[in-house]
């Protein structure tokens, strides 16, 4: 069934993304998984979209010790523990404009499980709709699922790439706040500080904060043209050119990715997921404010 | 000064439950208490001066004196995402509604840790702590 309310918005790739409406017209489906990720570990036993399973950000996509992801081992665990395999189209949504969603989506592509959408505007468009909640927790079969090697080369960057890119005045953008990118704070708004001893960004790093690419009032992506407008036309950045995309810990910079990918088809785009916690604290690494 | 007697129940409550599971099950039922203020206290649009500040759930306080010198507590939450927001507006209005001013002025924003735990994340927890000051400064406010 085609999804009308995307398919009018002009994006490159319109299949990732689907509308609540489809959702609901889904809920049914065996092959369909919902999965909700948040920032707010209260908000998915508080109430989910009925036969959504929950993965949590902290606890599910990241290594218990080192600072990575999990491994092949933990990612065919957790595909076993909400019931999907290579086949089942696992649907993302969660709070703060997907934000969480898309990460969990980009971590997701690390294994190849390509077969992924994102729920156009979240919990939040969901919720502002009126449609059915739930607190009960879909009980599963643990599924059979192939995981292959995590393979981080298509879609994730790491600092010494981000050195030699940023050294050959390769496409940046930092997707942190303005005061964050400027330097005269090292953490979001309202946010804790969470470490970095130098402020600034990444030398010729282009500022466009994440949350420009979503109407705030219910979360969903802008259409492509206004997208367009943001990032190639004001910022100057071009679709063809090899982008890295940075945040803080590569959270807020997978919506953009996400956004940059697909929606507006930039043929190479990964994620620094080092980020400023790590980039802003590395001896020697240039920086500018 | 010592936490008021009711408040300190429920964080010695919350401190009993180990298991994040029961301790987010006690939160949610909480939540599930929340009374928004009432329309004879303040209808929308609420009046900026009742926002707290830095809440991502758009969390509203009142603190209204009572004759016999003692507030009672309001609080309304916008953000349906709010949960955190509403149950900790239910703990703060059933723990020190009924108090002097004075008592209610000496909680500290540090009750937030304590309740929520591994609840509590990045911004979250920034918003939590503002419910609590912004309770706080309405209460200096009304001291006599």
């Amino acid at each position: 069934m085609p999804d009308t309310a995307i398919a009018s918005r002009g994006y490159a790739n319109p299949d990732v993304l689907v509308s609540t409406e489809w959702v609901a017209a889904h809920l049914n489906n065996p092959s369909i998984r919902l999965v909700e990720s948040n920032e707010d570990t209260l908000l998915y036993p508080s109430g989910h979209i009925p036969g959504a399973v929950h993965v949590d950000w902290t606890t599910d996509l990241n290594d218990p010790l080192r600072r990575d992801y999990i491994t092949r081992e933990g990612f065919r665990a957790l595909m076993s523990r909400i019931g999907a395999t290579r086949d089942t189209t696992v649907v993302f949504y969660g709070d703060k404009n997907n934000w969480w969603a898309c990460y969990a989506f980009w971590v997701f592509q690390l294994f190849g499980h390509a077969n992924a959408k994102i729920m156009d505007g979240g919990r939040l468009k969901w919720e502002k709709e009126g449609r059915p909640m739930t607190r009960e927790v879909p009980s599963l079969a643990p599924a059979e699922y192939e995981a292959p090697e995590r393979n981080d080369a298509p879609v994730r960057v790491f600092r010494e790439q981000v050195l030699k890119h940023a050294e050959t005045k390769g496409q940046l953008v930092d997707v942190r706040s303005p005061e964050e990118y400027s330097g005269t704070r090292m953490h979001m708004p309202d946010y804790p500080n969470e470490g970095a001893l130098r402020g600034g960004h990444i030398p010729g790093a282009k500022s466009v904060p994440w949350a420009k690419a979503a109407n705030p009032e219910d979360g969903t992506f802008r259409p492509a043209a206004e997208l367009e407008a943001l990032y190639l036309q004001t910022n100057g950045l071009d679709k063809d050119k090899p982008t890295i995309a940075y945040c803080r810990i590569g959270e807020r910079s997978s919506h953009t990715w996400f956004a940059l990918k697909y929606l507006l088809g930039f043929k190479n785009v990964k994620n620094y997921d080092g980020s400023w916690t790590e980039w802003g604290n590395s001896v020697g690494l240039p920086i500018e404010k | 000064m010592a936490v008021p007697q009711k408040l300190q129940a429920v964080l010695d409550l919350f401190a009993t439950f180990s298991d994040p599971a029961d301790r987010t099950s006690l939160l949610l039922s909480y939540a599930d208490q929340f009374k928004e203020v009432p329309r004879e206290v303040a209808t929308r649009p609420f009046g900026q001066e009742h926002l707290v500040p830095h809440c991502e759930s758009e969390a509203y306080v009142w603190a209204l004196r009572q004759p016999d010198g003692t507030l009672k507590l309001h609080f309304a939450v916008e953000n349906p995402s709010g949960v955190s927001a509403r149950a900790l507006g239910a703990i703060l209005d059933r723990s020190l509604s009924g108090l002097p001013p004075e008592q209610i002025a000496e909680v500290t924003p540090d009750i937030v840790e304590q309740i929520f735990r591994q609840n509590i994340s990045m911004g979250k927890g920034m918003g939590l702590m503002s419910m609590v000051q912004a309770v706080r400064s309405l209460a200096n406010a009304a001291r006599t």
